[in-house]
């Protein structure tokens, strides 16, 4: 080793160069496979709202957040985050269900996870948030805001209710809210 | 004992004082979030405040300070030239100064706690902005000096190359003034006119984008004199030589221009940007793990060459016959092994897609803490214990109690993040000040977050201890030092330098294009489409 010559540097160097450029392609390939296979991308709607008006427009309207089966049976909650608390505190879903969030705010830049599953975006003014999931497991999971929105940042915390299939019973309004527990 | 060795000093202490002060007040935070505090028994205000603090002294002071000081000691011993522009040095260190005061007392009168990314359209009273923007005006002003240290010496020495310290250091300047850009372009014309009530509304959507733009690159200008001690100190302490001068360079010069057109991986999880261009960046993000790796190779080679003079035989008795008894062999051993867990928690938040399951939570804490708390900081450590007999003109306080202090500063490390990265998974969210440890959903986290409290006691044992180490005292024996210092040579001097890697003209046009592709359309957007305004939050009242 202590006497190999400048081109045995260079080739080493280049063998080695060769193998980070494969295990990046490696990751790039399970990147694109879990994009175009399986569907794993980032939440990325791009759908702007007034944040100002946001409690006058049709969909975030008081009365018309929380959980919604709609007419074609696509199942929506819809949720405002505020400083410091989310309207409603609760939605309830179905279990092993395709489902949609939609989320939005008309103050500060807030985020949200559920815990245990993958679903996780930002909120951001002037934007709707959307994300797609299919929830594998019932109960009561946590979906705290994630991002700092102010002093009472720690205190904005809700509840995604998973219920098996079988106990969701939407009202015929196709609306449905948490139970008081 | 280099002729700017006050300038140097006055900007380490600084740097050290402000990073020994952040380590206490994030051990006070992570009591106050444990099991183990009382629950509510200090406003969230304080809290904030701290974070503020503790995000504001790590992230912008230490590392400016460090990195402006470092700098200008490789200008004079790297190129063994006089430094150009002294008084303009020292005029910026000053005004730096002043904005960390204004930073400071900004913070301390309770109308600042934005924490250090600000977090629009919250805004904080004008000082805080003012007083961070006058630290980063001071940084562009070392910027220039250390081109025109490297611009003075091509002139001088036509034919020689820039060596490669002085290379990697003109690497980091280049990338800071890239990466300053973003940030700049968000506080002079959203935050501050916000913040000062010339306007009531202000486009979030935008000014994630603009702070995205700083947010990664402003990490790799902490990391790169970290980098910069690998190549060019590490070795030399070892006893061998640099495997090949020719790789650093490319190394330093793929750093730059992957980690700048790739910060939206920040923004994966935000609604304002769609998954073209959140996938384009996903890819250069996975190309700046290239030169990470050619690092690794590099360095390990060097290491190899020194164990092996040093009579290590076989396929890992090079590792066992190194001196790790030296503390810039000891770190850089533990700064691989930090670098190893923090750039495989990296590669899974770049992962497009696969960021959903940790964004926002403390595994994300985890990965910084790591990367740049552990293999940054460290080498940070490392490199003052190199320099500073030669800055004080005092000889170096016992290298036990250095290896000491580098030992517990990667315990800590580990004993902090690996839980933290756990929780993160768990679904732990990210800048809280207070858990319900009652909600069963969340009391299972209690002993975890205890343990990482262990970790912060360690680190904060160390810091102090690191101040010790430095602290002169008159039992330590004055030594007369080399006038320079020794950098570590390649182990095949004198090769011949391609011109693009001696000089950055080239790679400025490159990052231009790749801005342009990766931030064009992503910043065009809000010009081009009227955006919803929301309306500024003032913290500081009125």
């Amino acid at each position: 080793m202590t006497d190999a010559s400048e081109r045995d540097v260079a080739r080493s160097e280049l063998r080695w160069g060769l193998i980070t450029i494969a295990a990046v392609s490696v990751i790039m390939l399970a990147v694109i496979y879990a994009g175009v296979v399986m569907h794993i991308n980032p939440p990325s709607n791009v759908e702007r709202i007034d944040p100002k008006g946001l409690h006058l427009s049709a969909e975030f309207t008081e009365a018309n957040l929380g959980t919604k089966v709609e007419a074609n049976g696509q199942i929506t909650a819809r949720i405002v985050t505020t400083q410091f608390a989310f309207v409603p505190r609760c939605v309830i879903l179905p279990a092993d269900t395709p489902v949609t969030l939609r989320l939005s705010r008309p103050d500060v830049i807030h985020g949200i996870l559920v815990s245990g599953t993958n679903v996780n975006t930002m909120v951001v003014p002037g934007f709707v948030s959307q994300v797609h999931t299919t929830f594998r497991k019932t109960g009561d999971l946590l979906m705290p805001c994630h991002e700092f929105c102010g002093l009472g940042h720690s205190e904005m915390l809700a509840t995604v209710r998973v219920v098996p299939k079988s106990e969701f019973h939407p009202g015929p309004d196709g609306r449905i809210a948490c139970a008081a527990k | 004992m280099p002729q700017n060795r006050r300038l140097i000093l006055a900007h380490l202490w600084v740097a050290f004082a402000a990073f020994a002060a952040a380590a206490a007040l994030g051990v006070w935070q992570m009591w106050e979030r444990s099991p183990l505090s009382t629950p509510a028994a200090v406003p969230a205000a304080t809290y904030y405040q701290s974070v503020t603090a503790h995000g504001v002294s790590m992230a912008y002071v230490l590392t400016t300070f460090f990195i402006m000081g470092f700098g200008y000691f490789v200008a004079e011993t790297g190129l063994k030239r006089e430094l150009p522009g002294r008084t303009w040095a020292w005029g910026a260190y000053f005004v730096a100064v002043a904005g960390v005061l204004m930073t400071v007392l900004s913070i301390a009168s309770g109308k600042t706690t934005v924490l250090y990314t600000f977090y629009p359209p919250l805004t904080a009273t004008a000082w805080f902005y003012v007083g961070l923007v006058l630290v980063v005006v001071a940084s562009w002003v070392w910027c220039v000096l250390m081109l025109v240290a490297m611009a003075r010496f091509k002139r001088d020495n036509p034919g020689e190359p820039v060596p490669l310290v002085m290379y990697a250091t003109c690497a980091n300047a280049v990338l800071w003034l890239w990466t300053t850009v973003g940030v700049a372009a968000e506080v002079l014309f959203q935050i501050l006119p916000a913040a000062l009530g010339l306007t009531q509304t202000i486009d979030v959507g935008l000014s994630r984008t603009l702070f995205s733009w700083t947010l990664h690159p402003i990490v790799y200008f902490w990391l790169l004199p970290a980098y910069t001690a690998f190549y060019t100190m590490a070795p030399r302490a070892a006893g061998g030589r640099l495997y090949s001068d020719l790789m650093g360079r490319l190394s330093f010069m793929l750093l730059i221009i992957y980690s700048i057109p790739v910060g939206i991986h920040h923004l994966f999880m935000d609604p304002e940007h769609s998954t073209g261009f959140k996938f384009i960046q996903t890819t250069l993000t996975a190309l700046v793990a290239v030169p990470t790796l050619l690092t690794v190779f590099t360095i390990a080679a060097s290491m190899e060459l020194a164990g092996r003079l040093r009579g290590g035989k076989g396929l890992f008795g090079w590792i066992k016959a190194l001196p790790w008894d030296r503390p810039m062999v000891l770190a850089t051993g533990l700064a691989f092994i930090m670098l190893w867990f923090g750039g495989g928690g990296g590669l899974i938040n770049m992962s497009y897609g696969m960021n959903a399951m940790v964004h926002n939570t403390s595994w994300v804490t985890a990965h910084f803490h790591l990367i740049f708390g552990g293999s940054v900081v460290i080498m940070y450590f490392a490199i003052a214990y190199e320099i500073w007999p030669s800055l004080t003109g005092h000889a170096a306080q016992s290298a036990a109690r250095q290896r000491l202090q580098l030992w517990m500063w990667t315990i800590g490390m580990m004993v902090m993040s690996l839980p933290w990265h756990y929780l993160g998974l768990q679904g732990q969210w990210r800048r809280v000040a207070t858990f319900d440890y009652a909600d069963p959903r969340i009391h299972s986290w209690g002993p975890w977050v205890d343990v990482s409290l262990v970790g912060g006691v360690i680190l904060l044992l160390s810091a102090l201890l690191f101040l010790a180490n430095l602290r002169p005292t008159r039992r330590l024996a004055r030594i007369e030092p080399a006038p320079g210092y020794a950098y570590a040579l390649p182990a095949h001097p004198g090769g011949h330098v391609p011109a693009a890697l001696n000089g950055f003209a080239l790679w400025n046009v490159l990052i231009a294009v790749l801005m342009l592709v990766a931030y064009g359309f992503p910043i065009m957007q809000f010009f081009m489409t009227p955006s919803y305004q929301a309306v500024v939050h003032r913290l500081a009242g009125g």
